[in-house]
């Protein structure tokens, strides 16, 4: 019962979450559940979040890992897939390798204070399974969709519209493609291997589980060690034979209760322990190592040398305050990358450096920021990029405006342009009189709020948007005088 | 064909221009009791109204103009463009009056359109202009087809044979398979073309813009003109962005002017359109849009307003 509550609750999750980052036409804007993953939320310190979670696990152990982690249902699916191609497959029991679990999350934490916010990212599970979603499974849901709108048009209906397919980075894609074959991999062949050794999340919930108020438990006096339960287990968590359960790794996946022909096994409160808590070694190693570490990462980050190789200042979206802030909390989970109506955010290259690989970037290759558009500040479930409102966002300067002359078609070619003024919503590009009633463009980088409209329709990218490392405030433009309306007639 | 059919249907488009040509149509014409056709020869060829409402408006310069049926036939595919290149809200100007769009779709129905479509290539993203536009729901309600515009598989490769300096674009294919197609701009102040109207809202029935500003944006205007011109051109002035054009920056920028024009001719409702703005703005000179000068060029219509019958109406 309790197994099929948990996978009901799991498939609806995946669902609506997956949903939340291939939709593309607006329908869930909001998405929630993407606000209340682990790692995200760590690391923008949600107090709320991380409390509830937190709370939860000391009360019913792992089952986040169960419920809410995408890539742990992920991986139950890829699970279930192999027990039906494979009837008699079998785990069993194998102890647990902290040094492992705990070493991992050492040099995560290290690269993390060191600025490889990659590293983190990249294991991170929502943020994994975030960027399969955007790359992988989106593309595969628009393709479905523009087949279905094509279909739709030739019968001359226009319910249904079709949505570029891109390729927005190879790197973020190849990065989601390898996730998939190996945690596919790992959890066709190993269960929940994945979630007990490299995990960062695994680990962290694994170390309150151990304490859970209910657990799996198993009756001593009704079980007869017949390891059916051991054999179901993907953690590989159950020592049958001594009646042992590793809490720190069990999932609540609940597959041993309906196992146990015994009916031994429930899930209820703790039976009154009466072993001596044992000292973990392992434990008390990586905290230390962690203390010296955090002690050194601020040196070595000043000794990091800062060449550039890219004249181009890159640009941060608004709201993420400055390439820093963006730097230290986001996972790269491509939520904003798979919402921007504009697909103006981009994954990034080596634009942020290393630590950044994978972080959204403002690229105008396929559109601009609309002016009144500020989605991605409000799905950010990292506090990556700050919310906005449309008020803030218009104040925000992530970038400005830099204008070259010598390469302007008006200048150039004498001919009238003036794309880049039209797309300005804030004329911090205008255009004033040049030779022979020409008029050519002046710009006023204070106005400029770095929406890149510019930049993307000019024909010779005569004007650009250069990022400003931390962002500053756009200035308001000036009102103008009302036009009095009285005084005019047909005029011809 | 055989010789004998060839030969009749020559003998019998003979007959018929001779018939036409003695008056004889007129003739004709003046026994239909209805007296709609008997008007036809006061008809105007510009119709200028002021001071109304965008439908009354209409169909004041409609009235002027002979009706919608001078334009359109029953069973015609219509395909009707306005201008909602941004992300704006009515009052702000940046896109043609809704209000229009609905009356203009009304009298497209009443006069028998077997299909009615509406799409605008924007600028803005285009969901957004759709939406807050007030566009695509007025379309919607009055029953007509929003076509979507923001793909390039929507458009196609087309010659453009009179162009100088656009031999070819990529037309979206509602205007290359309709049967004829009304355009209705909103007239705006313009940082580049200086104004934008009928023959600037052009651009939204292409897909590659940049090659636009690349070649010398005033000719190419003119030459996309000459690719399948429309049958109707009805400028929205309702509302005028009469500065910091074609955007905007706020509603201190929007003039509130009440006028529609409505020509058959581009070049002359351009040219009225043109000698009106340029009273709201006066920096700019009506000799610096050179589109205009460009589409006369072309054969597309004459600025000589003095040359056609205008009729200016006040309500």
């Amino acid at each position: 019962m309790l197994r099929k509550i948990r996978t009901a609750v799991a498939i609806a999750v995946i669902a609506i979450l997956t949903f939340g980052f291939i939709d593309f036409a607006g329908v869930l804007d909001n998405p929630l559940l993407q606000k209340i993953q682990f790692g995200p939320a760590l690391l923008s310190l949600s107090i709320v979040t991380l409390v509830c979670l937190i709370a939860a696990t000391l009360l019913l152990g792992r089952l986040y890992c169960s419920v809410i982690c995408p890539l742990g249902i992920f991986q139950d699916f890829f699970n279930w897939l192999s027990k039906k191609f494979d009837k008699k497959k079998k785990y069993g029991f194998k102890p647990e390798q902290p040094w492992l679990r705990w070493g991992v999350l050492a040099v995560l934490v290290i690269a993390w204070l060191c600025g490889f916010t990659f590293l983190v990212g990249l294991v991170e599970p929502y943020s994994a399974y975030g960027r399969m979603a955007d790359e992988l499974f989106r593309p595969v849901y628009l393709f479905g969709n523009n087949i279905l709108a094509a279909i739709c048009e030739k019968f001359g209906n226009y319910s249904f519209f079709k949505v570029a397919l891109s390729l927005k980075s190879i790197s973020a894609f190849v990065v989601a493609l390898l996730t998939l074959l190996v945690i596919g991999h790992i959890s066709y062949h190993h269960g929940r291997t994945w979630c007990n050794t490299i995990c960062p999340v695994g680990t962290l919930l694994g170390f309150f589980s151990r304490f859970s108020l209910l657990r799996i438990r198993i009756d001593k006096d009704r079980c007869n060690h017949c390891l059916a339960c051991q054999r179901k287990c993907k953690a590989y968590c159950i020592d049958s034979a001594n009646q042992q359960i590793d809490y720190s790794r069990c999932v609540d996946c609940f597959d041993c209760i309906d196992s146990c022909r015994q009916k031994a096994i429930s899930f209820g409160l703790a039976p009154r322990k009466s072993q001596t808590p044992t000292v973990d070694e392992s434990k008390r190693q990586f905290l230390k190592s962690t203390l010296v570490l955090a002690a050194l990462a601020p040196a070595a980050l000043e000794a990091k040398v800062t060449g550039k190789k890219d004249t181009r200042v890159p640009m941060s979206p608004p709201g993420s305050v400055s390439h820093r802030n963006l730097l230290n909390h986001c996972t790269s989970c491509h939520l904003c990358v798979s919402k921007c109506p504009s697909h103006v955010l981009k994954p990034a290259g080596m634009e942020y450096g290393l630590g950044g690989i994978m972080q959204p970037v403002m690229k105008f290759d396929e559109g601009y920021c609309n002016y009144d558009c500020n989605l991605c500040s409000q799905v950010c479930p990292a506090g990556a990029i700050k919310p906005l409102t449309v008020e803030e966002k218009h104040k925000t300067q992530p970038g400005r405006v830099v204008f070259d002359i010598n390469i302007c078609v008006v200048n150039v070619n004498r001919t009238s342009c003036g794309a880049c003024a039209e797309h300005c919503p804030v004329q911090a590009i205008h255009m004033v009189p040049f030779q022979g009633g020409l008029t050519i463009p002046e710009t006023t980088p204070d106005l400029c709020v770095g929406c890149g409209g510019c930049e993307f329709i000019c024909p010779v990218k005569a004007v650009h948007i250069e990022g400003n490392p931390i962002h500053l405030e756009a200035k308001a433009p000036q009102q103008d005088t009302v036009i009095e309306t009285q005084d005019f007639d047909f005029g011809f | 064909m055989d010789r004998r059919d060839f030969l009749k249907t020559l003998a019998a488009a003979g007959a018929l221009v001779t018939v036409k040509s003695s008056g004889m149509m007129d003739v004709m014409a003046s026994t239909v009791p209805s007296g709609s056709q008997a008007a036809a020869a006061d008809n105007a060829d510009l119709a200028a109204v002021m001071n109304g409402e965008p439908a009354q408006m209409l169909e004041a310069a409609m009235k002027e103009l002979g009706g919608i049926e001078r334009f359109i036939k029953k069973g015609d595919k219509i395909v009707i463009k306005p201008n909602i290149g941004w992300d704006r809200t009515p009052e702000l100007a940046g896109n043609t009056n809704p209000d229009l769009i609905t009356a203009l779709i009304k009298m497209c129905q009443d006069a028998g359109a077997a299909e009615i479509k509406v799409f605008d290539h924007t600028c803005d993203n285009w969901t957004r202009c759709y939406d807050h536009s007030g566009i695509e729901a007025a379309v919607k309600k009055a029953g007509a087809t929003m076509v979507y515009a923001h793909e390039q598989s929507s458009y196609e490769r087309v010659d453009i044979p009179k162009g100088v300096s656009l031999k070819n674009a990529q037309v979206h294919k509602a205007i290359i398979e309709c049967d004829k197609w009304i355009n209705v701009p909103v007239l705006k102040n313009h940082g580049g073309a200086l104004m934008t109207c009928a023959m600037k809202n052009h651009m939204g029935i292409v897909w590659d813009r940049r090659a636009f500003h690349s070649r010398g944006l005033h000719q190419c205007i003119a030459d996309i003109c000459t690719y399948k011109p429309a049958v109707l051109h009805i400028v929205d002035a309702y509302r005028t962005v009469a500065t910091n054009g074609p955007q905007g920056r706020s509603a201190s920028d929007v003039v509130l002017t009440k006028a529609l024009f409505a020509s058959p001719d581009i070049v002359a409702v351009d040219t009225a359109a043109g000698k009106f703005f340029t009273q709201i703005n006066k920096n700019i000179r009506f000799e610096d849009i050179e589109h205009i000068p460009d589409g006369q060029k072309h054969g597309l219509g004459t600025m000589d307003l003095e040359s056609i019958n205008v009729k200016r109406v006040r309500l």
